[in-house]
């Protein structure tokens, strides 16, 4: 029985590390300037974490085998602990974990504690059941005002925001179901949301933000490489949830001016 | 010693004072546990059929039909609440902890018989009330068992919301009360019922756990109710406790000014502690059985003690961890992340003290062992996915996303509910006079242990691949659609391990009718519960009182007579 105990926990640890170690699933590829940061953070965590769980599993399966009862075992250790043993353990584990702790800290504090680098490209998101709508200021750098009693979902496009369209600034908004950015650009982005709780999880960008109604969140990020990018809902806000899909365009600086520019076209 | 007001000398006469409202903290115990074992099979079979829609979403079920992606959510608010509240809170604590803590201090009964029995009552209509959500009309809510307001609040925000919602609000409320009367009563129980000798530091760690377990439910679920009040308010009588100016669907709604977050900070007020509220009582289990088992003393008892304080300390202080992005300030992120690492401290010094326990011992491998052995192994690996939720700057990628409920079905999920098996397969003899199988008991136990590392360990996998959570079907979003051959192994696996569990219940109910007659002490154990006949008479010691004169765990003491000294041997029995 202690055998065949040993060799389940071995075998169910060993399986489970090796589809962390051939990434089998893992990551998608980062395309953001945080990536790196956030990426390194988690391998640093898997690996220490890694090392604990073959350790213990392993140690686990060997001593539930090796103590088994039988009868040559010599007489049991009486013994009630080991007090230098406790305040040794404890002592590692509270610094190991601290200390992991901390050396992510700083990435945390650079992406959530300053506000976006000035000249960076200003967009606004809002969530409803069940689509995402952004929203740019236009040559103005000027969001016009939006009024909740003119949100109209099923018109789609500046009605669904309930763009206030006699609001001078409201004149140049620009307001799409895709999200474009200018590659290697920090992006200034308002999070907003009409009715329920959405969340824009960006995963490639190693972005993710709730969006709450009544709250407007700014978080900023800088999208490093050129590619489309799936958005998906990571908040639960309803029964399509499920298709609450969006994709984020990141172009050069050029096609995101004549991107920009066609659209302030088709406004006139 | 006090002793409670109530106790009776003679057991009551009479089918239904004996065993439907009985004041029996035994009767009492079992209720719950049958109540539990009820909702585990609901729970696992709403599990099934979510699994079963996440794969093939257009399929068409007997009886069911074809699963709507509104009837998925259903199925997993359904999922989720009756599993948190009326399986993993109610078997535990109702069940185990009220059958055994009286016997194991040395007490005739609860201190308060007739508030236990109100307790397990009201519990009992809470059940009714949250099954009766999937038979009204719109069906059972789909917002989640963490009912995050708006959604759960607009009853026109989605199907389900309407008077199924109200019900499963109501139905909280209501377990809510009844925790708050079972919290008083093991505390009570606890502080004032103990036998002569039976000092704090000789209570076995299950009584530890189980006043532990009591004192955090009396803090949590104070506030979960007012919480709840609000929100059937905010819906019913137009209040704007959570919900700001919002649009549903083109339509201004009436409400202005509320806080979504004030919700969240509520009821993670009182969800982290129920984590702990059910882990810690599988914690005082599997330090009892590896000390049985391996015929040694626990390793490091006074350790064990303030592990579990501290535990229990730290889960009023992190609550935030599950907020990280959902636009609270990021600085008290920093802080909650900070606490929620020093949770790791205490648990890693109990699974050190575990190893310990085992080590150098005689390892028997009854079934219970077994259960015992696989709580440790599914606690670490649970326990390890914590430091990487616990960091903010991993949840931007991690937090809801898959690897979260791959984080808490190991850990408070499945390694509890290993807990509640130990518990089952180690006092059955005791509360019902025989054996269970030992050979349909180990069978259980590998298909059991192999099957919930096939469906937990992969979800890992999936989430670091960006799997979102509560996602009825993976067909909408492309970097998903990837992600299916690894879901459709896990919905084969829990096929699997469900049907597992049919051996349990098989094992359960032959052996309570035919299983050997158990005798007083079958396991060679020395806390009190064993020292009384089996089972207990209906005032547990058949009149006399017994006098502790030892430690919870004294095995293998050098000199003794035999190789286990029980708490009430003669004080000259060699221990320390």
């Amino acid at each position: 029985m202690g055998l065949a105990l040993m060799a389940l926990i071995w075998l169910i640890t060993l399986i489970s590390t090796y589809f962390f170690v051939a990434k089998t699933w893992w990551l998608p590829a980062g395309a953001s300037a945080a990536a790196a940061w956030i990426d390194h953070q988690f391998a640093l965590t898997y690996v220490i974490m890694g090392i604990v769980f073959l350790a213990a599993q392993l140690s686990l399966g060997y001593i539930v085998w090796r103590y088994r009862e039988t009868p040559k075992s010599p007489p049991v250790q009486y013994s009630h602990g080991n007090t230098t043993l406790e305040i040794t353990w404890t002592a590692l584990t509270a610094v190991l974990f601290i200390g992991l702790n901390l050396m992510g800290s700083s990435v945390w504090a650079s992406q959530r504690f300053d506000p976006a680098e000035s000249g960076a490209v200003q967009v606004e998101a809002t969530g409803m059941q069940f689509a995402w709508y952004f929203r740019y200021p236009g040559p103005d750098g000027k969001y016009g005002a939006t009024n909740p009693k003119l949100i109209d979902p099923s018109s789609g496009g500046e009605a669904a925001v309930g763009l206030n369209t006699s609001d001078p600034a409201a004149k140049d908004d620009v307001v799409t179901g895709t999200m474009y950015l200018p590659v290697n650009r920090e992006v200034d982005l308002s999070l907003r949301s009409v009715d329920v709780i959405h969340d824009l999880f960006v995963p490639s960008l190693r972005f993710k933000q709730d969006a709450v109604p009544g709250l407007n969140i700014h978080m900023h990020f800088k999208p490093t490489q050129i590619g489309e990018y799936e958005i998906a809902c990571a908040e639960l806000c309803g029964l399509g949830h499920y298709k609450m899909h969006g994709m984020v365009h990141v172009v050069s600086q050029e096609d995101y001016d004549k991107w920009l520019a066609a659209r302030e076209a088709e406004k006139q | 010693m006090a002793t409670p007001a109530t106790v009776h000398s003679h057991a009551p006469q009479g089918f239904i004072r004996k065993y439907i409202f009985s004041l029996d903290h035994k009767v009492i115990g079992i209720q719950y546990y049958f109540l539990a074992l009820t909702a585990v099979f609901i729970g696992m079979l709403l599990s099934l059929l979510m699994r079963f829609h996440m794969i093939w979403p257009t399929a068409s079920l007997p009886l069911f039909g074809e699963i709507k992606p509104e009837t998925y959510l259903a199925l997993m608010t359904m999922h989720g609440t009756i599993m948190v509240f009326f399986v993993l809170t109610t078997a535990p604590q109702g069940g185990f902890g009220n059958y055994i803590l009286p016997i194991q201090i040395g007490a005739p009964d609860m201190a308060f018989p007739v508030l236990n029995m109100l307790s397990f009552w009201t519990t009992f209509v809470g059940f009714i009330v949250i099954i009766a959500a999937f038979f009204v009309s719109g069906g059972a809510p789909l917002h989640g068992w963490t009912g995050y307001p708006p959604l759960s609040a607009l009853p026109s925000a989605g199907p389900g919301q309407q008077l199924g919602a109200d019900l499963w609000i109501t139905s909280i409320a209501i377990f809510c009360i009844a925790s708050l009367m079972g919290a008083l009563n093991f505390i009570t129980t606890t502080l004032d019922l103990r036998a002569k000798g039976m000092t704090l530091m000789r209570m076995p760690l299950t009584v530890w756990s189980w006043f532990i377990t009591a004192i955090l439910g009396l803090l949590a679920f104070g506030v979960l109710l007012s919480a709840g009040i609000l929100l059937l308010m905010d819906r019913n009588l137009g209040t704007s406790f959570y919900v700001p100016l919002v649009v549903v669907n083109g339509t201004v709604m009436g409400h202005k000014g509320g806080s979504p977050l004030l919700w969240q900070h509520l009821f993670w007020f009182f969800g982290h502690p129920e984590v702990y509220i059910a882990i810690l009582p599988g914690m005082g289990v599997a330090s009892q059985i590896l000390s049985t088992f391996s015929r040694k003393p626990i390793f490091g008892y006074r350790a064990m003690v303030y592990a579990m304080l501290s535990i229990g300390f730290f889960g009023f202080m992190v609550w935030g961890h599950h907020m990280f992005m959902s636009g609270m300030s990021p600085y008290s992120a920093f802080a909650f992340s900070i606490l929620t690492m020093c949770i790791g401290v205490p648990s890693a010094i109990k699974t050190f003290n575990w190893l310990g326990t085992m080590w150098k011992g005689h390892i028997r491998f009854h079934t219970p062992m077994l259960y015992a052995i696989g709580f440790v192994s599914l606690f670490v690996s649970g326990g390890l996915s914590g430091p990487f939720l616990a960091q903010p700057v991993l949840d931007i990628q991690l937090h809801d996303t898959a690897f979260v409920p791959a984080h808490f079905h190991l850990i408070m999920g499945v390694a509890a509910i290993f807990g509640i098996f130990a518990a089952t397969y180690y006092w059955f003899p005791k509360m019902f006079g025989r054996m269970m199988n030992e050979t349909m008991g180990r069978i259980h136990f590998f298909i059991t242990l192999a099957g919930t590392y096939a469906i937990f360990m992969p979800m890992h996998y999936a989430g670091m691949a960006g799997q979102t959570r509560r996602y009825s079907q993976f067909t909408e979003v492309a970097y998903l659609q990837k992600l299916i051959p690894l879901n459709t192994f896990i919905t084969y696996a829990a096929f699997i391990t469900v049907a597992a569990q049919f051996i349990f219940v098989i094992n359960l109910f032959w052996s309570m009718f035919k299983g050997p007659k158990a005798s007083d002490n079958p396991w060679e154990a020395t806390t009190l519960e064993w020292t009384t006949t089996t089972p207990p008479p209906h005032d547990n010691f058949g009149g006399k009182t017994p006098v502790v004169n030892h430690g919870p765990y004294e095995y293998g003491v050098p000199g003794a007579p035999k190789d286990y000294v029980m708490q009430t041997d003669p004080a000259t029995a060699p221990t320390h």
